[in-house]
């Protein structure tokens, strides 16, 4: 199986600091791919070098395509997506532009099925079409953010943080749809707080730390590692509150 | 004062605000698409006005050769910042939009220049020429560096617009000029009479405002230059080019100005600095609309353009400071309402 995105070491810094060091990643076709880690550990810092956001040193190739040269709009074009951590919406723009815009790189036939696609996946964002983004509930804005970036018709979509301050009931509505994307051929590679519902729908995972992956595998041995366990999952060994 | 007087200046006021309104909405959209607050809108002003002017007594423009050579630079330029990744594609949408299309508008100029051309003909090459002129402006000053904040850009507009202006100077001397007018029809109602140059003025403006407002609403591109002023970074991840929404702005204002130049080109006698002191008044008004309100803009600016009728009338001397001073309690108003807000960095 060849890999759709594929990152060789590699290495980003502000300024002199660098946030994340040498790391390597590939996510498959049909695949749901999950970075775990603690706020600051480099998540956020790695989804937005690899989308052309922030400069990186080392290697990207997505669908066979080499990166380097590509500026952000130019790997929307190649079927690459990103849904940013704080969702970047077209807030004085009703939820239906917002989706039309996100189609801005697609034929005007293609955009019309996605759209019903998107509706039927988020019936919420059917009833409030008309809606100004701005005045979305957080979990409204996550659907619309997640739709706009669906209305592309990527092949990789890359979800930073989609349950961040959203309510449980919402989360786990979202965590759903991400699940069913694989049916639709869509393949997610997503970062998370949220260990335990990320690595319950995902394949394999990565755990980040400090700028570093420290551990790498399938989804369920991940969640079985006593360490994640502890660190991240909330699961105690001597009986002692996390919190 | 007896009515008619009122009814004069009311109408004086009222043609003046109208050609305000339209450069007051442009600075407006060229600051939301781009954050650049354009100083040289003015020129545009002149630039059009004095291009027409000359073309209407038969001689060529310098503007058409200043419009092939900021090609060539923007030419450069575009090679300079692709070297990474030159592809045959880019090169030739790089040599069309900016060799082709100026040096063809050279060629077409000196072939239709004469003293017999037809008004809409003179029109239509002033117009392209101050497009390409804008556009150009854009891509060789602003462009490279558009990430940078609004200090960085304001000063590159002051620096744009000393340059223009002392351009203007080269290609129309210090001598002011007229030009014909566009059609000597008139009405006539009650006291006033209404020249077929300010009912052009109206409609105009009418019909810039009723297209800007149906090309935001309904078109898709219209539809990215707003996506693009509310959210830069959202704008880019749908990919849309921000530098092609740069472009587009500035184009719209080239030619609103143009525009605007010609319209008052055959009432008053135009300088080539005069355009300044139009621009700032469409910049008082865009102010007033907090430089994102475009109905706002538009009644501010029929305001100043009445204040304007009148001070002139009453004191003459003071007009400009009058007219400058309306500012003054607008931006009182606004940073005692408004909390201060950092600047988005993108």
């Amino acid at each position: 199986m060849s890999a759709l995105l594929s990152v060789a070491d590699v290495h980003i810094a502000y300024g002199k600091v660098e946030a994340v060091r040498g790391v390597s990643l590939d996510v498959a076709d049909n695949e749901i791919v999950t970075i775990i880690g603690a706020n600051g550990a480099g998540k956020t810092t790695l989804l937005n070098a690899i989308m052309g956001v922030l400069p990186l040193r080392g290697r990207t190739t997505f669908a066979g395509v080499d990166m380097a040269p590509l500026d952000i709009e130019d790997r929307v074009a190649t079927g690459l997506s990103l849904v940013p951590e704080h969702r970047e919406l077209f807030g004085t723009m009703n939820v239906e532009d917002n989706l039309e815009l996100g189609a801005f790189r697609i034929a005007k036939a293609v955009a019309a099925t996605s759209l019903e696609r998107v509706y039927t996946l988020f019936p919420r964002l059917k009833e409030r079409r008309k809606q100004l983004a701005g005045t979305l509930s957080g979990g409204e804005q996550q659907m619309l953010a997640m739709g706009r970036a669906l209305m592309g018709a990527p092949k990789l979509l890359m979800l930073d943080e989609p349950s961040l301050g959203l309510a449980p009931i919402i989360v786990a509505d979202i965590f759903r749809i991400v699940g069913e994307l694989r049916s639709a051929g869509v393949s997610v590679l997503l970062v998370e707080q949220n260990a335990q519902a990320a690595l319950q729908i995902a394949d394999r995972a990565y755990v980040m730390e400090l700028g570093e992956f420290v551990l790498s595998g399938p989804a369920s041995e991940i969640a079985a590692n006593e360490g994640v366990a502890a660190s991240y999952l909330g699961f105690q060994h001597e009986g002692e509150s996390v919190i | 004062m007896n009515t008619t007087i009122m009814l004069f200046l009311l109408q004086d006021g009222i043609t003046n605000g109208a050609i305000y309104a339209l450069l007051g909405l442009a600075l407006v959209l060229v600051f939301a698409v781009t954050r650049v607050i354009l100083i040289p809108q003015g020129e545009f002003v002149t630039y059009g006005a004095l291009s027409y002017a000359m073309l209407a007594t038969g001689q060529v423009p310098g503007t058409v050769r200043l419009a092939v050579a900021m090609g060539l630079v923007a030419f450069a330029l575009d090679l300079f910042f692709a070297r990474k990744a030159l592809h045959v594609r880019l090169v030739m949408r790089s040599v069309a939009l900016n060799i082709v299309f100026p040096v063809a508008l050279l060629g077409l100029v000196y072939a239709l220049v004469g003293p017999n051309t037809p008004i809409a003909v003179n029109i239509a090459l002033a117009l392209l020429i101050v497009a390409a002129i804008g556009l150009f402006l854009y891509r060789i000053a602003f462009q490279p560096i558009a990430h940078t904040s609004v200090l960085v850009l304001l000063i590159a507009s002051v620096g744009c617009h000393l340059a223009l202006q002392g351009l203007g100077l080269v290609f129309f001397g210090a001598e002011g000029l007229r030009a014909p007018a566009l059609s000597s029809a008139a009405v006539t109602a009650g006291p006033l009479r209404f020249t077929g140059q300010s009912l052009a003025v109206y409609g105009l403006t009418i019909g810039f405002i009723v297209g800007l407002w149906l090309f935001f609403g309904y078109t898709k591109t219209g539809k990215a230059l707003r996506a693009t002023a509310v959210n830069r970074l959202g704008a880019r991840l749908v990919g849309i080019r921000t530098t092609l929404s740069g472009q587009i702005a500035f184009l719209l204002a080239s030619v609103i100005g143009a525009i605007s130049g010609i319209l008052i080109v055959p009432i008053t006698t135009l300088y080539y600095d005069t355009g300044f002191l139009i621009g700032l008044k469409g910049f008082i008004a865009a102010i007033i609309g907090g430089l994102v309100s475009y109905p706002l803009t538009a009644v501010a600016a029929i305001v100043v353009g009445i204040v304007e009728a009148f001070s002139s009338f009453y004191a003459s001397n003071f007009k400009e400071v009058i007219v400058f001073t309306l500012i003054l309690p607008v931006l009182v108003l606004r940073s005692l309402a408004a909390p201060q807000v950092e600047e988005e960095k993108d």
